[in-house]
Protein backbone atom coordinates (compact mmCIF):
# COMPACT_ATOMS: atom_id res chain seq x y z
CA UNK A 1 0.00 0.00 0.00
CA UNK A 2 1.03 3.60 -0.43
CA UNK A 3 3.22 4.30 2.59
CA UNK A 4 4.77 0.82 3.81
CA UNK A 5 8.33 2.66 2.75
CA UNK A 6 7.66 5.53 4.88
CA UNK A 7 6.47 3.72 7.99
CA UNK A 8 9.20 3.34 10.38
CA UNK A 9 8.79 0.92 13.80
CA UNK A 10 7.97 3.42 16.81
CA UNK A 11 10.56 3.32 19.71
CA UNK A 12 7.68 1.48 21.58
CA UNK A 13 7.97 -1.03 18.76
CA UNK A 14 11.38 -1.32 18.62
CA UNK A 15 11.27 -1.65 22.72
CA UNK A 16 8.89 -4.47 22.06
CA UNK A 17 10.46 -6.54 19.41
CA UNK A 18 13.69 -6.42 22.09
CA UNK A 19 11.23 -7.90 24.05
CA UNK A 20 9.80 -10.27 22.05
CA UNK A 21 13.39 -11.49 21.04
CA UNK A 22 14.29 -11.98 24.82
CA UNK A 23 11.03 -13.79 25.58
CA UNK A 24 12.21 -16.28 22.99
CA UNK A 25 15.55 -16.43 24.07
CA UNK A 26 14.27 -17.23 27.62
CA UNK A 27 12.23 -20.03 26.06
CA UNK A 28 15.47 -21.41 24.34
CA UNK A 29 17.00 -21.65 27.29
CA UNK A 30 14.61 -23.28 29.38
CA UNK A 31 13.84 -25.53 26.67
CA UNK A 32 17.54 -26.69 26.18
CA UNK A 33 18.30 -26.82 30.06
CA UNK A 34 14.91 -29.17 30.06
CA UNK A 35 16.49 -31.32 27.44
CA UNK A 36 19.88 -31.57 28.76
CA UNK A 37 18.89 -32.32 32.34
CA UNK A 38 16.50 -34.49 31.11
CA UNK A 39 18.38 -36.78 28.82
CA UNK A 40 21.83 -36.54 30.59
CA UNK A 41 19.74 -37.89 33.84
CA UNK A 42 18.75 -40.66 32.14
CA UNK A 43 22.05 -41.62 30.57
CA UNK A 44 23.20 -41.08 34.37
CA UNK A 45 20.74 -43.38 35.51
CA UNK A 46 21.23 -46.24 32.98
CA UNK A 47 25.07 -45.88 32.97
CA UNK A 48 25.19 -46.28 37.08
CA UNK A 49 23.22 -49.08 37.08
CA UNK A 50 24.53 -52.37 38.91
CA UNK A 51 24.34 -54.26 35.81
CA UNK A 52 25.72 -51.74 33.03
CA UNK A 53 29.02 -53.61 32.60
CA UNK A 54 27.68 -56.64 31.09
CA UNK A 55 25.03 -54.86 29.30
CA UNK A 56 26.99 -52.61 27.48
CA UNK A 57 29.27 -56.04 26.73
CA UNK A 58 26.58 -57.67 25.32
CA UNK A 59 24.35 -55.00 24.01
CA UNK A 60 26.78 -52.63 22.29
CA UNK A 61 30.08 -53.67 21.84
CA UNK A 62 31.78 -52.21 19.23
CA UNK A 63 33.84 -55.02 17.60
CA UNK A 64 30.72 -57.13 17.31
CA UNK A 65 28.72 -53.94 15.54
CA UNK A 66 31.37 -53.58 13.60
CA UNK A 67 31.91 -57.52 12.53
CA UNK A 68 28.06 -57.85 11.55
CA UNK A 69 27.54 -54.69 10.10
CA UNK A 70 28.00 -55.79 6.09
CA UNK A 71 25.79 -58.93 6.68
CA UNK A 72 23.03 -57.32 8.07
CA UNK A 73 23.04 -54.11 5.88
CA UNK A 74 23.16 -56.75 2.75
CA UNK A 75 20.38 -58.01 4.70
CA UNK A 76 18.51 -54.85 5.28
CA UNK A 77 18.04 -53.83 1.46
CA UNK A 78 15.84 -57.28 1.33
CA UNK A 79 13.10 -55.09 4.16
CA UNK A 80 13.82 -51.81 2.51
CA UNK A 81 12.31 -53.81 -0.66
CA UNK A 82 9.87 -56.14 0.83
CA UNK A 83 8.47 -52.75 2.10
CA UNK A 84 8.76 -50.39 -1.24
CA UNK A 85 7.25 -53.50 -2.93
CA UNK A 86 4.26 -53.73 -0.05
CA UNK A 87 3.68 -50.41 0.70
CA UNK A 88 1.97 -48.87 -3.29
CA UNK A 89 0.34 -52.15 -3.61
CA UNK A 90 -1.41 -51.43 0.06
CA UNK A 91 -2.35 -48.08 -0.96
CA UNK A 92 -4.11 -48.97 -4.14
CA UNK A 93 -5.65 -51.95 -2.69
CA UNK A 94 -6.65 -50.14 0.35
CA UNK A 95 -8.26 -46.92 -0.87
CA UNK A 96 -10.42 -49.45 -3.33
CA UNK A 97 -11.31 -51.32 -0.39
CA UNK A 98 -12.45 -48.11 1.58
CA UNK A 99 -14.35 -46.72 -1.89
CA UNK A 100 -16.24 -49.78 -2.55
CA UNK A 101 -17.41 -49.94 0.87
CA UNK A 102 -18.79 -46.36 0.74
CA UNK A 103 -20.45 -47.50 -2.83
CA UNK A 104 -24.37 -46.50 -2.91
CA UNK A 105 -25.33 -47.86 -6.02
CA UNK A 106 -27.46 -51.05 -5.66
CA UNK A 107 -25.19 -52.97 -8.31
CA UNK A 108 -22.07 -52.49 -6.25
CA UNK A 109 -23.33 -54.48 -2.83
CA UNK A 110 -21.58 -57.42 -3.45
CA UNK A 111 -18.51 -55.43 -3.75
CA UNK A 112 -19.39 -53.90 -0.35
CA UNK A 113 -20.36 -56.74 1.54
CA UNK A 114 -16.85 -58.39 0.33
CA UNK A 115 -15.18 -55.18 1.13
CA UNK A 116 -16.88 -55.20 4.80
CA UNK A 117 -15.61 -59.19 5.18
CA UNK A 118 -12.25 -58.61 3.82
CA UNK A 119 -11.68 -55.54 6.17
CA UNK A 120 -13.11 -57.41 8.91
CA UNK A 121 -11.79 -61.20 8.81
CA UNK A 122 -8.11 -59.66 8.08
CA UNK A 123 -7.85 -57.39 10.78
CA UNK A 124 -8.81 -60.11 13.15
CA UNK A 125 -5.78 -62.25 12.11
CA UNK A 126 -2.59 -61.94 13.44
CA UNK A 127 -0.18 -60.52 10.74
CA UNK A 128 2.19 -63.37 11.54
CA UNK A 129 0.11 -66.39 11.36
CA UNK A 130 -0.95 -65.26 7.96
CA UNK A 131 2.66 -65.10 7.13
CA UNK A 132 2.92 -68.68 7.95
CA UNK A 133 -0.38 -69.85 6.43
CA UNK A 134 0.16 -68.01 3.08
CA UNK A 135 4.11 -68.76 3.25
CA UNK A 136 3.67 -72.54 3.79
CA UNK A 137 0.55 -72.98 2.87
CA UNK A 138 0.37 -71.45 -1.06
CA UNK A 139 3.32 -73.34 -2.46
CA UNK A 140 1.84 -76.55 -0.99
CA UNK A 141 -1.13 -75.80 -3.83
CA UNK A 142 2.03 -76.16 -6.23
CA UNK A 143 0.33 -73.35 -8.31
CA UNK A 144 1.37 -72.49 -12.03
CA UNK A 145 3.01 -69.72 -12.49
CA UNK A 146 3.03 -68.10 -9.13
CA UNK A 147 6.44 -67.67 -7.65
CA UNK A 148 7.13 -70.11 -4.61
CA UNK A 149 9.59 -68.34 -3.04
CA UNK A 150 9.31 -66.73 0.97
CA UNK A 151 9.68 -63.64 0.29
CA UNK A 152 7.03 -63.61 -2.33
CA UNK A 153 4.49 -64.92 0.48
CA UNK A 154 5.63 -62.84 3.11
CA UNK A 155 5.03 -59.64 0.91
CA UNK A 156 1.95 -61.18 0.07
CA UNK A 157 0.49 -61.60 3.39
CA UNK A 158 1.98 -57.60 4.47
CA UNK A 159 -0.27 -56.65 1.74
CA UNK A 160 -3.22 -58.23 2.58
CA UNK A 161 -2.59 -57.49 6.25
CA UNK A 162 -2.11 -53.79 5.88
CA UNK A 163 -4.54 -53.15 3.47
CA UNK A 164 -7.45 -54.23 5.59
CA UNK A 165 -5.98 -51.69 8.15
CA UNK A 166 -5.06 -48.92 5.77
CA UNK A 167 -8.72 -49.16 4.53
CA UNK A 168 -10.54 -48.40 7.68
CA UNK A 169 -8.04 -45.53 8.23
CA UNK A 170 -9.11 -44.43 4.07
CA UNK A 171 -12.60 -45.10 5.21
CA UNK A 172 -13.00 -42.51 8.32
CA UNK A 173 -10.53 -40.31 6.37
CA UNK A 174 -14.28 -40.34 3.85
CA UNK A 175 -16.44 -40.23 6.56
CA UNK A 176 -15.26 -37.54 7.78
CA UNK A 177 -15.88 -34.91 5.46
CA UNK A 178 -18.60 -32.73 5.96
CA UNK A 179 -21.76 -33.32 3.96
CA UNK A 180 -22.41 -30.05 2.47
CA UNK A 181 -19.03 -31.12 0.54
CA UNK A 182 -21.88 -33.73 -1.17
CA UNK A 183 -23.91 -31.27 -1.53
CA UNK A 184 -22.11 -28.79 -3.36
CA UNK A 185 -20.77 -31.49 -5.83
CA UNK A 186 -23.57 -32.90 -6.17
CA UNK A 187 -24.86 -29.68 -6.87
CA UNK A 188 -22.49 -28.63 -9.49
CA UNK A 189 -23.47 -31.49 -11.84
CA UNK A 190 -20.95 -34.12 -10.48
CA UNK A 191 -22.19 -38.11 -10.09
CA UNK A 192 -21.27 -39.92 -7.64
CA UNK A 193 -17.51 -41.35 -8.59
CA UNK A 194 -16.72 -37.61 -9.97
CA UNK A 195 -17.73 -36.42 -6.21
CA UNK A 196 -15.51 -39.52 -4.80
CA UNK A 197 -12.62 -38.54 -7.16
CA UNK A 198 -12.46 -35.14 -7.32
CA UNK A 199 -13.44 -33.57 -3.99
CA UNK A 200 -14.11 -36.18 -1.29
CA UNK A 201 -11.26 -38.52 -1.86
CA UNK A 202 -8.16 -35.85 -2.09
CA UNK A 203 -9.11 -34.14 1.07
CA UNK A 204 -9.78 -37.13 2.84
CA UNK A 205 -6.46 -38.41 1.81
CA UNK A 206 -4.77 -35.21 3.10
CA UNK A 207 -6.40 -35.80 6.49
CA UNK A 208 -5.21 -39.34 6.83
CA UNK A 209 -1.51 -38.63 6.23
CA UNK A 210 -0.56 -38.55 9.63
CA UNK A 211 -2.47 -42.27 10.55
CA UNK A 212 -1.15 -43.62 7.29
CA UNK A 213 2.30 -42.66 7.85
CA UNK A 214 1.61 -44.60 11.37
CA UNK A 215 0.84 -47.92 9.27
CA UNK A 216 3.47 -47.38 7.24
CA UNK A 217 6.12 -46.90 9.96
CA UNK A 218 4.26 -50.47 11.52
CA UNK A 219 5.01 -51.75 8.16
CA UNK A 220 8.39 -51.52 7.88
CA UNK A 221 8.93 -52.68 11.28
CA UNK A 222 6.71 -55.91 10.41
CA UNK A 223 8.91 -56.95 7.46
CA UNK A 224 10.73 -58.42 10.00
CA UNK A 225 8.30 -60.84 10.46
CA UNK A 226 9.25 -62.85 7.47
CA UNK A 227 12.10 -64.13 9.41
CA UNK A 228 9.86 -66.43 10.35
CA UNK A 229 9.59 -67.87 6.50
CA UNK A 230 13.62 -68.12 6.98
CA UNK A 231 13.95 -65.16 4.45
CA UNK A 232 16.92 -63.72 4.96
CA UNK A 233 16.21 -60.31 6.22
CA UNK A 234 18.10 -58.04 8.70
CA UNK A 235 16.66 -59.70 12.23
CA UNK A 236 17.19 -63.35 10.84
CA UNK A 237 20.76 -62.62 9.73
CA UNK A 238 21.16 -60.85 13.89
CA UNK A 239 19.78 -63.31 14.80
CA UNK A 240 22.00 -66.06 13.41
CA UNK A 241 25.22 -63.64 14.06
CA UNK A 242 23.92 -63.83 18.04
CA UNK A 243 22.94 -67.17 18.03
CA UNK A 244 26.89 -67.82 16.61
CA UNK A 245 28.49 -65.25 18.86
CA UNK A 246 26.61 -64.96 22.23
CA UNK A 247 26.71 -61.13 21.35
CA UNK A 248 23.57 -59.43 21.66
CA UNK A 249 24.87 -56.25 19.55
CA UNK A 250 23.76 -57.30 16.39
CA UNK A 251 19.67 -56.51 17.28
CA UNK A 252 20.70 -52.79 18.09
CA UNK A 253 22.47 -52.67 14.92
CA UNK A 254 19.25 -53.37 13.15
CA UNK A 255 17.05 -51.50 15.12
CA UNK A 256 19.14 -48.43 14.22
CA UNK A 257 18.60 -49.32 10.87
CA UNK A 258 14.89 -49.51 11.28
CA UNK A 259 15.04 -46.03 13.30
CA UNK A 260 17.50 -44.26 10.24
CA UNK A 261 14.83 -45.57 7.51
CA UNK A 262 11.69 -44.34 9.70
CA UNK A 263 12.45 -40.53 11.12
CA UNK A 264 13.21 -39.49 7.86
CA UNK A 265 9.71 -40.48 6.67
CA UNK A 266 7.97 -39.21 9.57
CA UNK A 267 9.71 -35.53 8.76
CA UNK A 268 8.91 -35.62 5.38
CA UNK A 269 5.17 -36.43 6.27
CA UNK A 270 4.91 -33.39 8.78
CA UNK A 271 6.34 -31.07 5.99
CA UNK A 272 3.89 -32.49 3.48
CA UNK A 273 1.16 -31.80 6.38
CA UNK A 274 2.21 -28.14 7.09
CA UNK A 275 2.40 -27.36 3.53
CA UNK A 276 -1.08 -28.54 2.85
CA UNK A 277 -2.17 -26.46 5.94
CA UNK A 278 -0.23 -23.24 4.75
CA UNK A 279 -1.47 -23.28 1.53
CA UNK A 280 -5.40 -23.89 2.27
CA UNK A 281 -6.15 -22.40 5.57
CA UNK A 282 -3.95 -19.37 5.26
CA UNK A 283 -4.94 -17.20 8.13
CA UNK A 284 -8.00 -19.17 8.70
CA UNK A 285 -8.36 -19.30 12.80
CA UNK B 1 1.85 11.82 6.38
CA UNK B 2 -1.14 13.73 7.74
CA UNK B 3 -3.30 12.34 10.89
CA UNK B 4 -7.31 12.05 9.37
CA UNK B 5 -9.00 14.28 10.98
CA UNK B 6 -11.59 12.78 13.86
CA UNK B 7 -9.34 10.52 15.11
CA UNK B 8 -8.44 11.69 18.00
CA UNK B 9 -4.93 12.50 18.87
CA UNK B 10 -2.94 9.24 20.61
CA UNK B 11 -1.12 12.69 22.96
CA UNK B 12 -4.57 13.78 24.13
CA UNK B 13 -5.93 10.23 24.02
CA UNK B 14 -5.22 9.01 27.35
CA UNK B 15 -8.02 9.17 30.37
CA UNK B 16 -9.04 7.69 33.56
CA UNK B 17 -12.51 7.05 31.99
CA UNK B 18 -11.61 4.97 28.99
CA UNK B 19 -12.02 1.36 28.46
CA UNK B 20 -9.72 0.67 25.34
CA UNK B 21 -7.50 3.11 23.51
CA UNK B 22 -6.04 2.32 20.27
CA UNK B 23 -2.78 4.24 19.10
CA UNK B 24 -1.22 4.12 15.96
CA UNK B 25 -1.77 0.77 15.55
CA UNK B 26 -0.44 -1.00 12.41
CA UNK B 27 -1.02 -4.70 10.95
CA UNK B 28 0.52 -6.23 8.17
CA UNK B 29 1.01 -10.16 6.59
CA UNK B 30 4.44 -9.70 5.26
CA UNK B 31 4.31 -6.68 2.50
CA UNK B 32 0.84 -6.52 2.53
CA UNK B 33 -0.28 -3.85 5.23
CA UNK B 34 -3.79 -4.34 6.69
CA UNK B 35 -4.21 -1.73 9.08
CA UNK B 36 -1.75 1.86 9.90
CA UNK B 37 -2.09 4.85 11.63
CA UNK B 38 -5.17 3.07 13.51
CA UNK B 39 -6.60 5.54 16.64
CA UNK B 40 -9.54 4.62 18.62
CA UNK B 41 -10.94 5.02 22.38
CA UNK B 42 -13.78 3.22 23.67
CA UNK B 43 -15.32 4.48 26.73
CA UNK B 44 -17.37 2.70 28.95
CA UNK B 45 -21.02 2.00 27.48
CA UNK B 46 -19.94 2.69 24.32
CA UNK B 47 -21.16 0.95 20.79
CA UNK B 48 -18.47 1.89 18.51
CA UNK B 49 -19.39 0.36 14.94
CA UNK B 50 -16.69 -0.54 12.46
CA UNK B 51 -18.37 0.56 8.70
CA UNK B 52 -16.24 -0.44 5.63
CA UNK B 53 -15.93 -2.73 2.58
CA UNK B 54 -14.57 -6.20 2.59
CA UNK B 55 -11.09 -5.79 2.83
CA UNK B 56 -10.80 -3.01 4.60
CA UNK B 57 -9.55 -3.96 8.03
CA UNK B 58 -12.43 -4.37 10.21
CA UNK B 59 -12.67 -7.70 11.30
CA UNK B 60 -8.21 -7.75 11.86
CA UNK B 61 -9.02 -4.87 13.59
CA UNK B 62 -11.37 -6.82 16.33
CA UNK B 63 -8.79 -9.57 16.26
CA UNK B 64 -5.90 -7.49 17.19
CA UNK B 65 -8.09 -6.33 19.79
CA UNK B 66 -8.79 -9.23 21.27
CA UNK B 67 -4.88 -10.40 20.83
CA UNK B 68 -5.38 -13.24 17.92
CA UNK B 69 -2.81 -11.05 15.93
CA UNK B 70 0.17 -9.97 16.76
CA UNK B 71 0.42 -6.14 16.10
CA UNK B 72 3.40 -4.74 13.82
CA UNK B 73 3.28 -1.59 15.51
CA UNK B 74 1.29 0.86 18.49
CA UNK B 75 -0.21 0.54 21.48
CA UNK B 76 -3.64 -1.09 22.83
CA UNK B 77 -4.68 -0.17 26.19
CA UNK B 78 -7.32 -1.62 27.66
CA UNK B 79 -8.52 -0.78 31.63
CA UNK B 80 -5.49 0.98 31.58
CA UNK B 81 -2.90 -1.67 30.99
CA UNK B 82 -1.38 -1.59 28.00
CA UNK B 83 -2.37 -5.45 26.36
CA UNK B 84 0.14 -5.03 23.51
CA UNK B 85 3.09 -5.48 25.62
CA UNK B 86 4.29 -9.57 24.82
CA UNK B 87 4.89 -10.10 28.39
CA UNK B 88 1.15 -10.09 29.24
CA UNK B 89 -1.49 -12.69 29.93
CA UNK B 90 -3.43 -13.26 26.54
CA UNK B 91 -5.57 -15.44 28.64
CA UNK B 92 -6.78 -12.85 31.46
CA UNK B 93 -7.19 -10.36 29.10
CA UNK B 94 -9.38 -12.47 26.56
CA UNK B 95 -11.59 -13.93 29.64
CA UNK B 96 -12.69 -10.19 30.41
CA UNK B 97 -13.44 -10.06 26.76
CA UNK B 98 -15.78 -11.15 24.66
CA UNK B 99 -16.10 -12.26 20.63
CA UNK B 100 -18.67 -13.17 18.69
CA UNK B 101 -17.30 -14.27 14.78
CA UNK B 102 -19.43 -14.05 11.67
CA UNK B 103 -19.67 -17.82 11.21
CA UNK B 104 -21.06 -18.56 15.25
CA UNK B 105 -17.74 -20.98 15.42
CA UNK B 106 -19.73 -22.85 17.99
CA UNK B 107 -18.02 -26.06 19.22
CA UNK B 108 -20.35 -28.72 17.02
CA UNK B 109 -19.29 -31.64 19.75
CA UNK B 110 -21.10 -29.78 22.61
CA UNK B 111 -25.10 -28.93 23.24
CA UNK B 112 -25.68 -25.04 23.35
CA UNK B 113 -25.49 -25.18 27.24
CA UNK B 114 -22.10 -26.53 27.26
CA UNK B 115 -20.58 -24.34 24.67
CA UNK B 116 -22.49 -21.75 27.11
CA UNK B 117 -21.07 -23.14 30.52
CA UNK B 118 -17.65 -24.27 29.15
CA UNK B 119 -15.53 -21.07 29.70
CA UNK B 120 -17.15 -20.02 33.18
CA UNK B 121 -16.52 -23.65 34.55
CA UNK B 122 -13.12 -23.74 33.07
CA UNK B 123 -11.41 -20.49 32.72
CA UNK B 124 -13.71 -18.34 35.41
CA UNK B 125 -13.70 -21.27 38.07
CA UNK B 126 -17.69 -21.42 38.45
CA UNK B 127 -19.09 -24.57 39.61
CA UNK B 128 -21.08 -26.40 36.72
CA UNK B 129 -24.54 -25.28 39.28
CA UNK B 130 -23.39 -21.65 39.32
CA UNK B 131 -22.82 -21.79 34.85
CA UNK B 132 -25.85 -23.63 34.08
CA UNK B 133 -27.89 -21.49 36.29
CA UNK B 134 -26.47 -18.49 34.66
CA UNK B 135 -26.17 -20.20 30.84
CA UNK B 136 -29.94 -21.09 31.51
CA UNK B 137 -31.09 -17.50 32.59
CA UNK B 138 -29.78 -15.59 29.40
CA UNK B 139 -30.99 -18.70 26.96
CA UNK B 140 -34.06 -18.00 28.32
CA UNK B 141 -34.15 -14.13 28.06
CA UNK B 142 -32.71 -14.90 24.48
CA UNK B 143 -35.62 -17.00 23.60
CA UNK B 144 -33.50 -20.58 23.55
CA UNK B 145 -34.27 -22.22 26.57
CA UNK B 146 -35.88 -25.26 24.48
CA UNK B 147 -32.29 -25.23 22.35
CA UNK B 148 -29.95 -25.81 25.43
CA UNK B 149 -29.94 -29.48 25.06
CA UNK B 150 -29.46 -29.69 21.55
CA UNK B 151 -26.15 -29.60 19.22
CA UNK B 152 -25.42 -26.35 17.39
CA UNK B 153 -25.85 -28.11 14.04
CA UNK B 154 -29.36 -28.74 14.98
CA UNK B 155 -30.16 -24.90 15.04
CA UNK B 156 -31.17 -22.52 12.42
CA UNK B 157 -28.71 -19.41 11.77
CA UNK B 158 -29.84 -17.50 14.05
CA UNK B 159 -30.60 -19.36 16.58
CA UNK B 160 -27.06 -20.41 16.26
CA UNK B 161 -25.81 -17.06 16.58
CA UNK B 162 -27.97 -16.15 19.04
CA UNK B 163 -26.02 -18.93 21.37
CA UNK B 164 -22.72 -17.39 20.21
CA UNK B 165 -23.97 -14.54 21.96
CA UNK B 166 -24.98 -15.76 25.47
CA UNK B 167 -21.62 -18.09 25.27
CA UNK B 168 -19.92 -14.70 24.92
CA UNK B 169 -22.43 -13.28 27.71
CA UNK B 170 -21.53 -16.16 29.95
CA UNK B 171 -17.98 -14.84 31.20
CA UNK B 172 -20.04 -11.35 31.99
CA UNK B 173 -17.32 -9.43 30.29
CA UNK B 174 -16.05 -6.11 29.78
CA UNK B 175 -16.03 -5.76 26.03
CA UNK B 176 -17.62 -6.87 23.47
CA UNK B 177 -16.57 -7.69 20.16
CA UNK B 178 -18.68 -8.39 17.53
CA UNK B 179 -17.18 -9.36 14.41
CA UNK B 180 -20.13 -9.32 11.18
CA UNK B 181 -22.46 -11.22 13.59
CA UNK B 182 -25.63 -11.46 11.10
CA UNK B 183 -23.03 -11.32 7.71
CA UNK B 184 -23.99 -15.10 7.45
CA UNK B 185 -27.86 -14.75 8.19
CA UNK B 186 -31.25 -14.80 6.21
CA UNK B 187 -32.40 -11.00 6.19
CA UNK B 188 -35.38 -12.53 8.02
CA UNK B 189 -33.30 -13.99 10.62
CA UNK B 190 -30.84 -10.80 11.07
CA UNK B 191 -33.51 -8.86 13.11
CA UNK B 192 -33.63 -11.42 15.78
CA UNK B 193 -29.72 -11.12 16.56
CA UNK B 194 -29.89 -7.27 16.28
CA UNK B 195 -32.75 -7.08 18.74
CA UNK B 196 -30.43 -8.92 21.08
CA UNK B 197 -27.45 -6.58 20.40
CA UNK B 198 -30.01 -3.44 20.87
CA UNK B 199 -31.17 -4.79 24.33
CA UNK B 200 -27.21 -4.89 25.37
CA UNK B 201 -26.43 -1.54 23.83
CA UNK B 202 -29.42 -0.37 26.22
CA UNK B 203 -28.02 -2.04 28.86
CA UNK B 204 -24.88 -0.57 28.79
CA UNK B 205 -22.67 -3.23 27.30
CA UNK B 206 -19.70 -1.95 25.78
CA UNK B 207 -19.05 -3.40 22.17
CA UNK B 208 -17.68 -3.04 18.85
CA UNK B 209 -18.66 -4.27 16.31
CA UNK B 210 -17.72 -4.65 12.42
CA UNK B 211 -21.20 -4.55 10.74
CA UNK B 212 -22.79 -4.28 7.16
CA UNK B 213 -26.35 -3.01 8.68
CA UNK B 214 -26.35 0.62 8.50
CA UNK B 215 -29.33 1.67 10.21
CA UNK B 216 -28.85 -0.44 13.13
CA UNK B 217 -25.22 1.22 13.71
CA UNK B 218 -27.59 4.46 13.12
CA UNK B 219 -29.78 3.51 15.87
CA UNK B 220 -27.61 1.96 18.40
CA UNK B 221 -24.07 3.54 17.92
CA UNK B 222 -22.46 6.10 19.97
CA UNK B 223 -19.40 6.38 17.14
CA UNK B 224 -19.00 5.09 13.99
CA UNK B 225 -15.59 4.56 12.35
CA UNK B 226 -15.33 4.18 8.38
CA UNK B 227 -12.35 1.94 7.62
CA UNK B 228 -10.97 2.11 4.24
CA UNK B 229 -7.70 -0.04 3.18
CA UNK B 230 -6.42 -0.31 6.83
CA UNK B 231 -7.07 3.71 8.04
CA UNK B 232 -9.76 4.83 9.96
CA UNK B 233 -10.76 7.48 7.54
CA UNK B 234 -13.46 9.47 9.27
CA UNK B 235 -15.19 8.73 13.17
CA UNK B 236 -17.26 10.76 14.84
CA UNK B 237 -21.66 10.28 16.39
CA UNK B 238 -23.43 7.93 13.69
CA UNK B 239 -25.74 11.38 12.72
CA UNK B 240 -22.56 12.67 11.17
CA UNK B 241 -20.59 10.16 9.45
CA UNK B 242 -24.21 8.64 8.17
CA UNK B 243 -26.20 11.24 7.12
CA UNK B 244 -23.32 13.78 5.73
CA UNK B 245 -19.32 12.07 5.84
CA UNK B 246 -16.72 14.43 5.25
CA UNK B 247 -14.83 12.34 3.35
CA UNK B 248 -15.46 11.53 -0.53
CA UNK B 249 -14.61 7.87 0.03
CA UNK B 250 -17.59 7.22 3.17
CA UNK B 251 -20.05 9.28 0.75
CA UNK B 252 -19.00 6.78 -1.93
CA UNK B 253 -18.96 4.36 -0.01
CA UNK B 254 -22.71 4.94 1.85
CA UNK B 255 -23.95 5.52 -2.00
CA UNK B 256 -23.34 2.22 -2.77
CA UNK B 257 -24.84 0.38 0.66
CA UNK B 258 -27.71 2.83 1.34
CA UNK B 259 -30.56 1.85 -0.17
CA UNK B 260 -32.07 5.00 -2.09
Amino acid sequence: MSDSSAWSPSPRELERRLLRRRLRLRSTLIAATALVVVFVGLAVLVVTSPGWDRVREAFFNGHHARASLPEIRDAFWLNVKMFMIAEPLILVLALSLAIARSARSPWLVPLRVAAVGYTDVIRGIPTILLILLLGFGMPGLRLQGVPNSPFFWATTALVISYSAYVAEVFRSGIESIHPSQLASAEALGLGRAQTMRFVVVPQAVRRVVPPLLNDFVSLQKDTALASTLGVFEAVFVARDYTNYNFNYTPYVVVALFFVALTIPLARFTDWLGRRYAERERAGAR
Amino acid sequence: MSRPAGAAPADLAPSETSLLEVSDLRKSYGERVVLADVDLVVRPHDVVCLIGSSGSGKSTLLRCLNLLEDIDDGVIRFDGREISDPRVDRRAVRSRMGMVFQAYNLFPHLTVLENCTLAPRRVHGLSRAEAEARARALLEQFGLSDQAGKHPDRLSGGQQQRAALVRALCTSPTLLLLDEITAALDPELVGEVLTIVRDLAEQGTTMILATHEMSFAREVATSVCFLHEGRILEQGPPDQILTAPREARTRQFLRRVLPG
